[in-house]
């Protein structure tokens, strides 16, 4: 976590840069493991790993309190969720002839039409180098403090309204969920 | 070893792709759902690593928006699984197209 400061433009070096690349190797290949498992319970799992890897590589960017709740949130919350859903859809019910359908052509157009404006980006574009304090995530008013009052000093003061909105958002989603969920259509069952 | 931006953007860049793949290949509605987590995972990753590099605490905060989005999305999703899967007793999206024009 120390050394952006010896290098111009690097975020991570030394043994952090090694980590950041085991890292996001782990989250890629667990990535694509989602993606083919063929079991629904396989998949869960691994996307577990992958959030952890993610909240790993937060971590490595002072990105503490993000992590932590990437860890709370992802791996506490939506797992659970989509665990009781696995639970609650009988897989035996399910029978998958085919675990993929026929649109590999479609995607594959897709992926090189991000590949190539992604290319020319990364070829031609020079982001500014701006050499902050690197304590700059710790400070609040100047003194040193932790990630989660820096981070909740900038969500309280500057983003309060979002914040509000967004607690709104969660409501109108958990009103959805239950009514989505709820048993509704008696004469089909 | 130097990490830059640019190794973020292309760790970021796999990872939405990996998604984006997941989202159209598969057929599980369950698996769609996972593959559209990890799109917005993606998108954390590349918010977190231009907060550092800008120095801007702004990234983080508004990662923490998107993973709010992503519970809420992650829930209306599974719902809707549910109510297809009491409608049509399969989660394979290829079936659920009455709405196809």
């Amino acid at each position: 976590m120390t050394g952006a400061e010896t290098v111009p433009g690097a975020l991570l070096t030394g043994g952090a840069g090694l980590a950041f690349v085991i890292f996001a190797v782990l989250a890629l290949a667990t990535a694509v493991a989602v993606v083919v498992a063929r079991n629904p319970i396989h998949s869960a799992l691994f996307l577990l790993s992958s959030f952890l890897l993610v909240a790993c590589i937060f971590f490595l960017q002072q990105a503490e309190f993000v992590g932590a709740v990437q860890i709370l949130v992802y791996a506490g919350g939506i797992m659970v969720l989509f665990l009781f859903v696995i639970m609650l859809v009988h897989q035996r019910d399910i029978q998958e002839a085919l675990t993929f359908q026929h649109q590999w052509d479609v995607a594959l157009l897709f992926l090189v039409a991000f590949l190539v404006p992604f290319l020319y980006v990364l070829g031609t574009e020079e982001f500014p180098v701006i050499a902050g304090n690197p304590d700059a995530f710790r400070m609040v008013r100047g003194k040193l403090a932790g990630n989660t009052e820096a981070v909740a000093w900038v969500l309280y003061r500057d983003y309060l309204l979002p914040f509000e909105v967004a607690s709104v958002f969660l409501l109108v989603a958990m009103i959805g969920a239950v009514v989505l969920g709820k048993r509704t259509a008696e004469k089909t069952d | 070893m130097n990490i830059t931006i640019n190794h973020y953007l292309i760790v970021s860049f796999l990872l939405f792709s990996i998604g984006f793949l997941g989202v159209l290949v598969r057929r599980n509605f369950l698996t769609v759902l996972m593959s559209v987590e990890l799109m917005l995972n993606a998108v954390n990753l590349n918010l977190i690593a231009f907060s550092r590099r800008l120095s801007d605490l702004t990234g983080q905060v508004f990662s923490v928006f998107v993973i709010t989005i992503a519970a809420g999305e992650a829930a209306i999703g599974l719902a809707l699984t549910i109510s297809l899967f009491r409608q049509r007793r399969t989660l394979n999206v290829e079936e659920a197209s009455s709405m196809r024009g």
